[in-house]
């Protein structure tokens, strides 16, 4: 089919134009993004916390699913690179009103955009508004996808890369456990598809058969559904957060039934190698998939992450709008 | 590819020692060395051991403050800036391989301003080769040279960490 | 006004229904096949059409077409070589009141391009409550009844409404896929969906609803025909209802013979039906049970506008346009299978015509000359200008097709020439 095989995010001359998924990303397009984050994080620690790299530039995070956190972000990381951020809370403005999203972007365009940070609660999306802004002529508008759906949040896989080689260095002999609820997370689809593209030793994903994908084994990873044996001898392990209206229904039980077949507790993660680190994406919901006493301990890594988040967030932005 | 003659060109090692001796008699007691990656950095290591200097250099990567980023993008190879001193109140002498157009100095400096307020800022570099865009002087420089708009100038490391020249032509 | 008689000379005649795959040339006398190799007697024709190098066979019928706007719907109906083809209760308002089918029957007839077969809804506004005026439907001119792609919630409503049907002997079309295994479901629950993130409908949302309706079937006595079968083990559950004495009919989507979850792509919303393309193992079985005659093949023709394609893939509006690729999407999947031509063109002829119980997809001497030329070869590129229908949702977008309809009869009457 026409286009099919052309990867969206890729320009002619296989440049990142937009940061859509991880899937499909070339291994030494992902190793550049990590590269320049860690020049940026140093940045981040100078006295004026900001370079000139964006300078006149106009960043508009479009947020159509409410997200306060990672719009937080997505703006100090285009504060940081001097760029303009101009934040829509279109959840409720404009769709609202009978306004279709490309709608939206014609206008946000038509405004003088440079740069969209996209949250649409449909997988898909962000491609849909690069695909109009090619066919428009705009590509030199950039999208990067802050969460789509269940499909990718492809800056939070980044991050997460960049905190495991932090403390581990090197993927290929590492064991990587990604625990609780696959099926939902688009954290868990784009760490997946970051850790396979690195070349990670072994990537395993824990959780009950509701909360798995079907095939989820075609991603390249191994499937178990018992905590304990999903993360002995792991060197990483992500959990995943347990959204509120999957707690109680057709896909789990009680909360409390959840924590005690799949929170991470001190017991629990005395299987692991015993310098595994523990990330999530966070929020935590403390007591249903993450004990507190795991979440606050020396294993935690939880909020190294939230910090190297704005320097590889400054990373993607700066070499988007370099290409 | 370029041709590469390494023939006429001088020494870079013994242009080292020749900056460090103008250099030596302008240092006052807290003067600093800040290079600028990459070659720069090479050269203010190779200044801070012929002078002697206690202080650790700064070292410097001016991608995120360069002015053709709408044109070139972001280098692939952006290093992290490092200046292990305060330089607030400091005499610094920023230190480069080659001064060209002035823009390089011009991004370096303004950098050095988001980490504070500096006494004094002097530049010192390896190789003059003209071509100013900016109202940008060395202070310090072992060697003037002319040269046509598609020839480059490039300091590189060989083995052992030795400095040499290169020449390439640019189509 | 029509040339009474009319001689389709030098064409490859191909009447799947019949066994006939010669070349012969073709008679027509008032509206019906008069004659077939040899005139009959004191023939002569006010017409003589060259088919040389054509394909001439009964206009194409087609299971299920969706009419947004009746005239350019029929005109790429007959451009697509269909002169006859059933139209599926979800219309809006749904076809659940005499007066609304006998409205949409005049309207055809008077425009005269192909012959409309409306079904009826089995349920009033196709809520799956109470049942629909069957009978007075049946007067005003349906063919059968269905819920279209609505859900059944309340599988009483579903027992009832085939004991009814079954009653006077109407035949029930079951779009079969479970509500609740297929709620917010936009896409295969495979590989590709679990990749894109996009919420699967199982296998078994189509399995279970299929042995509901056979089961229902047996137990009430109704005549069943299974719409759009998706996947392999549907195809093997019809197979074996069939090997046990039920006369089930099925028929399959046109696109699910090419196209796979693979073919959604990044998220190609052209990509996106109901049911959904499953993986290339269901594809293939499709293609058995058409190439062995179990299924026929619908164009499932849905014309759907920018605004409704132009969405995040699980908002898009499921669907393609279909009437102008029928023909040529048969021909390629014959060509890729090699099968002769004849039982590929009885999938979209006879059989479907056998499944409605209508006259059509025959050209026996004394049926209605309702009749498809075609070029096999002539190529042509699929754009919005190139395709009659007001849909120009279509996967194949940009893409060449080879076969090309020339000429459309309907009752001996030319009503499309290229």
């Amino acid at each position: 089919m026409p286009d099919r095989a052309r990867n969206p995010q890729l320009n002619a001359n296989g440049e990142l134009t937009h940061l859509l998924s991880i899937d499909g990303l070339p291994p030494d397009v992902i190793t550049h993004i990590l590269n320049t984050a860690s020049s940026f994080l140093e940045v981040s620690d100078r006295e004026v916390k900001k370079v000139p790299l964006l300078r006149g530039k106009s960043v508009f995070n479009v947020f159509f699913e409410n997200s306060t956190r990672t719009r937080t972000t997505f703006e100090i990381a285009a504060k940081r690179l001097s760029a303009d951020v101009i934040n829509l809370d279109v959840a409720r403005s404009s769709t609202a009103k009978g306004e279709t999203l490309l709608d939206t972007v014609d206008n946000l365009v038509a405004m003088h955009a440079d740069m969209f940070v996209v949250r649409h609660a449909a997988s898909g999306a962000p491609y849909l508004i690069a695909e109009h802004l090619r066919r428009v002529g705009r590509d030199d508008v950039h999208v990067v996808n802050a969460g789509d759906g269940r499909h990718a949040h492809p800056t939070q896989g980044l991050l997460d890369m960049y905190t495991i080689r932090h403390y581990k260095k090197d993927f290929t002999h590492l064991k990587v456990a990604v625990v609780g609820d696959i099926l939902h997370s688009r954290v868990a689809r784009s760490d997946i598809h970051a850790l396979t593209t690195l070349g990670t030793g072994e990537v395993r994903v824990v959780g009950p058969k509701t909360l798995l994908p079907a095939l989820v084994e075609k991603m390249g990873v191994s499937v178990h559904h018992d905590l304990r044996e999903g993360i002995e001898g792991c060197d990483v392990i992500i959990m995943l957060r347990l959204q509120n209206e999957r707690m109680n229904g057709a896909l789990l039980p009680s909360a409390s039934e959840y924590f005690r077949s799949y929170g991470l507790t001190p017991e629990t993660l005395s299987a692991a190698k015993p310098d595994a680190i523990v990330m999530h994406p966070g929020p935590m919901n403390r007591g249903v998939e993450i004990d507190s006493e795991v979440a606050d301990g020396p294993q935690a890594v939880i909020l190294p992450q939230v910090t190297f988040g704005i320097a590889v967030r400054m990373a993607v932005m700066s070499i988007l709008a370099g290409n | 590819m370029p041709p590469i003659d390494f023939a006429d060109l001088p020494e870079a090692e013994a242009q080292c020692a020749e900056l460090a001796a103008l250099i030596r008699p302008q240092l006052a007691p807290d003067t600093a060395l800040i290079g600028i990656h990459s070659g720069g950095v090479w050269v203010a290591r190779r200044l801070r051991e012929l002078l002697g200097l206690a202080e650790e250099i700064g070292m410097i990567d001016v991608s995120f403050y360069r002015d053709d980023f709408g044109e070139k993008g972001l280098h692939p190879q952006v290093k992290p800036t490092s200046i292990p001193f305060e330089i607030e109140n400091r005499d610094l002498i920023l230190v480069d391989d080659v001064l060209y157009t002035g823009r390089t100095t011009r991004a370096a400096i303004n950098e050095l301003f988001d980490y504070g307020r500096p006494s004094r800022i002097r530049l010192a570099v390896l190789a003059d080769r003209g071509g100013r865009e900016l109202p940008v002087c060395a202070q310090f420089c072992a060697w003037r040279i002319d040269l046509g708009d598609g020839q480059e100038l490039v300091l590189e490391s060989g083995a052992g960490g030795r400095l040499r020249w290169r020449l390439a032509e640019h189509a | 006004m029509p040339a009474n008689n009319l001689q389709i000379a030098n064409g490859r005649l191909i009447d799947p229904g019949h066994g006939v795959d010669s070349n012969v040339d073709l008679f027509i006398a008032g509206g019906r096949v008069a004659g077939i190799g040899a005139a009959p007697g004191g023939f002569s024709p006010d017409r003589v059409i060259d088919a040389s190098g054509l394909i001439v066979c009964p206009g194409l019928v087609d299971l299920s077409t969706r009419l947004s706007g009746i005239e350019p719907e029929l005109a790429a109906a007959v451009a697509g070589g269909v002169t006859a083809l059933a139209c599926p209760p979800d219309t809006n308002p749904p076809l659940d009141e005499p007066g609304l089918v006998e409205r949409l029957v005049w309207r055809s007839k008077t425009l005269g391009l192909s012959h409309v077969y409306p079904i009826g809804a089995l349920t009033q506004q196709l809520a799956g409550r109470k049942l629909a005026e069957m009978n007075k439907l049946t007067q005003a001119g349906c063919i059968a009844f269905s819920h279209a792609k609505h859900p059944i919630i309340d599988t009483q409503v579903l027992f009832r409404a085939m004991q009814y049907a079954a009653t006077s002997g109407y035949a029930i079309h079951l779009h079969a896929q479970d509500h609740h295994l297929a709620l917010d479901g936009v896409a295969h629950d495979g590989e590709v969906a679990s990749r894109l993130g996009l919420t699967g409908i199982p296998v078994c949302a189509e399995t279970v609803a299929i042995a509901v309706a056979l089961q229902l079937a047996r137990a009430t006595g109704a005549r069943l025909h299974l719409a759009r079968l998706s996947s392999a083990a549907g195809i093997a559950l019809v197979r074996d209802a069939r090997r046990g004495g039920l006369a089930v009919t099925c028929d399959v989507g046109i696109h699910h013979l090419h196209l796979s979850e693979m073919d959604i792509g990044y998220f190609d919303s052209h990509a996106r039906f109901n049911p959904p393309l499953r993986s290339g193992g269901d594809r293939d079985a499709l293609r058995a049970a058409a190439a062995d005659g179990l299924a026929a093949i619908c164009s499932d023709h849905t014309p759907v506008d920018e605004d409704g394609k132009q969405l995040p893939f699980g908002e898009a509006v499921p669907g393609a346009t279909g009437l102008e690729l029928l023909l040529p999407l048969t021909l390629k999947w014959a060509e890729e299978t090699g099968l002769p031509l004849s039982s590929a063109l009885a999938r979209i002829t006879c059989d479907p015509a056998a499944i409605l119980g209508i006259a059509a997809g025959s050209l026996a001497v004394g049926s209605t000359a309702d009749v498809c030329i075609f070029d096999r070869t002539a190529p042509w590129l699929v754009k919005p200008e190139t395709l009659r229908s007001e849909g120009k949702n279509t996967p194949y977008l940009g893409y060449e097709m080879a076969g090309r309809v020339t000429h459309t009869l309907l009752g001996g009457r030319l009503v499309f020439e290229r």
